[in-house]
């Protein structure tokens, strides 16, 4: 009998079902794999087991008996703990401190340390890192060493089944080695394991098991089980079968596409690197041409956007437009015919207070005055123009950006580089959260700069955008550009092997 | 080196004493006569003792990411009530405990506002801040409250009579000490303690790991309440009165001390000796730029311009060592 049982869950937020009658079986001592792609319901999933959030149907048991956990503290104390990809750690406390966190051994309210250090020194040790100082502030730890604490957590209080959330996402492969390691004395000393990851060769090589996700259900395999219960040994699959698993869906969206014919090229990055991320980025981009950065969460697709744009520190390298060195941040940046369009549309990208007006003009005031005097009718002017011929539905150019919906938000957005008439056009995530007919209108409007002669990187996680809006597609895996290649000669399968490094 | 974290924070404590022994030997040079007598040392702890108790609390307000507006006018306030239950003809005893009481109770309405009602502390202790201030008034119909009594909370903070040499210091400074120690080994050695730092350090991990977030903050903006309340005791034993336009802004020097003292607002950091070390150095500028003639205004500017130098020092430090 399955030590962890998951039957028939069911999840919907608002009018999405985040989980279909999804069920799921692990082993004590087993291992299992879950992939699936962003939005495929695995960590709607683990935030049930965890105790986070409650299905609308299905039922769980743990060891035989009934489990249904209130909170993760509820979880935790009926042997269920999550090892989070964005650690749960408390920096100003030590690591005994943090394995007990909230159970802290205690007479009287006074902490006993000897039995909380001695206890946290044995779950450690049992962990295979017996040497790790137990008073040291977790801050002090590097980022492995922070990851073996909250494992050390799950440990230390009898935890049965463990959860890893991607936890090698920011780890180097060292430390994702030693991590595979510490999952293996897991397996062996009977615990169940989850393992959640996008990487396929690595759960290819702790896994004894896969179950992949799409769409909010598990996909059948080979034995075609139809009661929902889904998994097969890693050894009986290929990759391949694995990533047709994940994608498996058709494609049928509008990709407005001109005949266009890249020009001169107008920017050249040498070997980029940021604080971590990207690493040694080399690319070149051609008037007229787009080009689509294509990568897993945390693979540094935003990050190479920033550092291009001069948003995040450069550590080494340079980037050059129409061949002039950009030295400063997104200030020379934007003198220099570069505009940036940021993937957090309400934080970072617009002033949401502010007028459609005011959002437009902001990076290039100085056109509508001067000595600082700015003329509200030139600029409301221009604007009125700009929004008309990118169709923002609006009551007006003075109308809050707040009042409007995601897809015209987003229009002002990229409204505010084209009236800036900059030559090349940092785009990240420019469809996310937004309907079907404004994605269309965005790429329409993508396809219309290019064909005025400007440049176009394009970063998205939705790889049918990218096929078809891009001329050439870069694939990031964990940092570096794995492969440039044309869009033509790219599949959805393509990409997603490049991406997980299959 | 194992209990490395005990060093560093031995350490930290050991060069905030240095920069206050600094500032001590320079005003003493410049003021050889006067300045390093053990008369003016008492002066100034006597001085610092009504800021230092609230200190104490606001340590672990900090230490949470939390901030507390109201303690100086709770500290009015209390002393008001004080005046008034004297006055009406209580007992000493009584007129401190319902003193005490009336601080707790303030700052057990902040914990509420703010762990169940989730309204930030900055906006809920500014609202106190506004609220008590203008309760004291009212209590002491605007004015000073005077209930011309001789009691023992006179002598609280008051001079030590030549024949009472022997116990160094007013049992007003005894009970700051005591409590600093109880409130250093509570903030280490304790459940409570290590919660206020986990709050501080990273809400959301504390959350998950169980910690009681909500009595916990309920329990911090109580004690920062009771704690203003003694500073208010304290207060009225140095004024002998219930004034309830006194210690208006002893909140910010409050939180100076404690910043200086090597707390971050941003939570997770601080440390009670370094609090009352952080006053200590305020108080000791004042009294060397007094007695060395400067107004009053040459004295603000100083103490602005040590707040802010000791804080960018500290995370100088910090970025050093990180």
């Amino acid at each position: 009998m399955p030590f962890l049982e998951m039957v028939g869950l069911s999840k919907s937020f608002g009018a999405t079902k985040a989980l279909d009658s999804v069920s799921l079986a692990v082993e004590a001592g087993e291992v299992r794999g879950l992939v699936g792609e962003n939005g495929s319901g695995k960590s709607t999933l683990m935030r049930i087991l965890a105790g986070v959030i409650r299905p609308d149907q299905g039922a769980m048991r743990l060891g035989g008996s009934e489990y249904a956990p209130r909170s993760p503290i509820d979880a935790r104390r009926q042997g269920v703990a999550m090892v989070h990809q964005e650690l749960s750690l408390c920096n100003h406390l030590s690591v005994a401190e943090n394995v007990f966190l909230g159970m802290e051994p205690s007479r009287m309210g006074v902490l006993e340390r000897n039995e909380l250090e001695r206890r946290t020194g044995k779950a450690l040790a049992r962990l295979g890192y017996p040497d790790l100082s137990v008073h040291t502030q977790v801050g002090r730890l590097p980022i492995a060493l922070r990851q073996i604490v909250e494992i050390a957590r799950a440990v230390a209080i009898g935890c049965r089944v463990v959860v890893f959330d991607e936890p090698t996402s920011s780890l180097t492969e060292e430390d994702a080695e030693r991590l595979f390691q510490v999952v293996r004395s897991l397996r062996e000393s009977g615990h169940a394991v989850v393992y959640i990851s996008h990487f396929l060769d690595e759960v290819r090589e702790v896994c004894d098991t896969v179950t992949v996700l799409r769409d909010g259900k598990v996909v059948p395999g080979e034995a075609g089980a139809s009661d929902g219960f889904s998994s097969d040994p890693t050894s009986s699959l290929s990759n391949e079968e694995i990533v047709r698993r994940m994608v498996g869906r058709s494609v049928d969206e509008l990709y407005p596409r001109s005949e266009r014919k890249p020009g001169e090229v107008v920017v050249e990055v040498r070997s980029l690197s940021g604080l971590q991320k990207p690493l040694e980025i080399d690319l070149t981009l051609r008037r007229g041409e787009v080009l689509g950065v294509a990568g897993l969460n945390g693979s540094g697709r935003t990050e190479l956007l920033r550092a291009v744009f001069g948003l995040d520190p450069v550590v080494r390298g340079e980037v050059r437009v129409a061949g002039i060195l950009r030295a400063g941040g997104p200030f020379s940046s934007w003198r220099m015919g570069m505009g940036m369009l940021s993937e957090d549309r309400k934080q970072e990208g617009l002033a949401l207070g502010l007028t459609i007006a005011d959002n437009m003009t902001l990076p290039c005031l100085q056109r509508f005055g001067r000595w600082g005097w700015i003329s509200q009718r030139a600029e409301e002017a221009t604007a009125h123009s700009w929004a008309e011929s990118l169709g923002i539905r609006c009551r007006g150019v003075g109308q809050k950006v707040a009042d409007l919906s995601g897809g015209n938000q987003q229009k002002v957005a990229i409204g505010r580089l084209l009236l800036h008439d900059v030559d090349v056009l940092l785009l990240d995530e420019p469809t996310r959260g937004i309907d079907v007919v404004s994605k269309s209108q965005i790429y329409q409007l993508i396809d219309r700069a290019a064909l005025q002669g400007k440049a176009v990187l394009f970063v998205s996680s939705y790889l049918p955008e990218l096929l078809g809006v891009c001329d050439r597609i870069a694939v990031m895996r964990r940092g570096r550009i794995a492969r440039t290649l044309p869009a033509s000669e790219w599949t959805q399968e393509g990409i997603i092997a490049e991406a997980t490094g299959a | 080196m194992r209990r490395s974290e005990t060093w560093r924070g031995v350490l930290n404590t050991a060069s905030l004493l240095a920069a206050w022994l600094l500032i001590f030997l320079v005003f003493s040079l410049l003021r050889p006569d006067s300045f390093p007598t053990a008369r003016n040392l008492e002066t100034i702890l006597r001085q610092s003792t009504i800021v230092a108790m609230s200190a104490l609390a606001m340590t672990y307000v900090i230490i949470s990411a939390g901030i507390d507006l109201s303690v100086g006018s709770i500290a009015a306030c209390v002393s008001v009530v004080i005046a008034v239950l004297l006055k009406e003809g209580h007992g000493p005893w009584t007129a401190v405990a319902g003193g005490l009481a009336c601080g707790a109770a303030i700052g057990l309405a902040n914990g509420l506002l703010i762990a169940r009602l989730k309204v930030g502390p900055f906006i809920v202790t500014l609202g106190t801040y506004l609220i008590v201030r203008g309760a004291a008034k009212g209590l002491g119909q605007e004015q000073t409250v005077d209930p011309q009594r001789q009691v023992w909370l006179n002598d609280l903070l008051g001079s030590l009579a030549p024949e009472e040499r022997w116990r160094i210091f007013p049992n007003g400074i005894w009970l700051l000490i005591a409590l600093a120690v109880l409130a250093a080994v509570t903030l280490r050695h304790t459940r409570f303690g290590r919660h206020v730092v986990a709050i501080g350090s990273n809400e959301q991990a504390a959350r998950l790991c169980g910690v009681n977030i909500e009595a916990t903050k309920v329990w911090i903006y109580t004690l920062s309440g009771l704690f203003a309340g003694l500073s208010g005791l304290m207060l009225f034993s140095r004024l002998r009165l219930g004034d309830p336009t006194a210690a208006v802004g002893m909140e910010l020097e409050v939180i100076a001390g404690v910043v200086i003292g090597g707390a971050s607002l941003s939570g997770g950091e601080g440390s009670v000796v370094g609090s009352i070390i952080g006053v200590l150095i305020m108080y000791t500028i004042r009294s060397g730029c007094a007695q060395y003639g400067l107004p009053n205004w040459v004295q603000e500017i100083v103490t602005g311009a040590i707040i802010v130098a000791a804080v960018a020092l500290d995370r100088l430090r910090v970025r050093k060592t990180a």
